[in-house]
């Protein structure tokens, strides 16, 4: 083959490739909204439903007896502990942002920001 | 016309991308997205794509997705490869059908529309949009693997043509 140069062709192509790239984390930083609700689905299921304001480390129970420690804190939550053999979930970093969840597949954990309704879940139970 | 291609020759090309595919698979995704590859196996349709021609590339490319996903996957990662793979493979035909476009570039192209093909999968499947984030960050992992499977793609064309193995 023979030796392949840079033309203007592939530099706007490449181009555009970056630019659509950091235009859309831009966007969705910009235009992601501060979540108020945090959602725990194990295996599709929704389990518990936490306010960003309740700072606090929760447990959650996955599958096959995975474990997870949901931690809630600043307005953030992140994974902290997992039994998990890869431990991936804990390096998803901290979510805030409507939209934003963590997943733990071998435990089948999501966790999620979202204002969707609970329609399934309590938010809370009083003694 | 085209030459017959040796059945041989893509035979060994299918299993040098599965091969490829378990490998990487055994490498951990930093973000846990699901699709995130470094999409090693794209050399071997690149390749075969400047090399052996379009038809070869995406039989190649098919039945690679196929074999990794019956013998290493499920219906739902069948589905996600698919996407990815056919998405990825008919973009670089376009692109390098275009001429404009040299192989580095094409890869690129290969490595973004790979991860977001599967991405919109699972987006449509799922029905989240809470997976928008990841289309981000595959956007940019698929940039950053196309353009070194492309560099990669252009040393090895110096030395190998896998028409003549």
């Amino acid at each position: 083959m023979k030796q392949q140069k840079w033309k203007k062709a592939d530099g706007i192509l490449i181009g555009i490739f970056l630019v659509l790239g950091l235009l859309g984390g831009v966007l969705l930083f910009l235009l992601g909204e501060r979540g108020q609700k945090i959602q725990v689905r194990v295996g599709g299921e929704v389990q518990a439903m936490y306010q960003l304001a309740d700072n606090g480390r929760y447990h959650i129970e996955g599958v096959e007896g995975g474990s997870n420690t949901l931690v809630i804190q600043d307005g953030k939550a992140w994974i902290e502990d997992a039994s998990c053999p890869d431990g991936l979930c804990m390096h998803m970093g901290k979510i805030m942002q409507q939209g934003q969840s963590i997943v733990c597949l071998p435990n089948q954990v999501v966790i999620e920001i979202t204002d969707a309704g609970a329609e399934q879940s309590v938010d809370g139970v009083v003694r | 016309m085209k030459r017959a291609q040796g059945l041989a020759r893509h035979g060994i090309l299918v299993a040098f991308a599965m091969i490829l595919s378990y490998v990487e698979a055994q490498i951990p995704a930093f973000w846990a997205v699901p699709g995130m590859k470094l999409g090693l196996t794209n050399i071997v349709v690149l390749l075969a794509l400047y090399q052996m021609g379009t038809k070869s590339a995406l039989v190649i490319n098919g039945i690679r997705i196929f074999l990794v996903a019956v013998l290493f996957g499920n219906g739902m990662s069948l589905a996600y490869s698919a996407a990815g793979g056919l998405l990825s493979g008919l973009i670089m035909i376009i692109l390098k059908k275009t001429g404009r476009f040299r192989m580095i570039t094409v890869s690129i192209a290969g490595g973004i529309f790979h991860n977001i093909g599967q991405i919109l999968v699972a987006m449509a499947l799922l029905q989240t949009k809470a997976l928008a984030w990841y289309l981000v960050f595959l956007w940019c992992a698929g940039l950053a693997s196309g353009f070194l499977i492309g560099i990669l793609g252009e040393a090895l064309s110096k030395g190998i043509r896998l028409d003549e193995m």
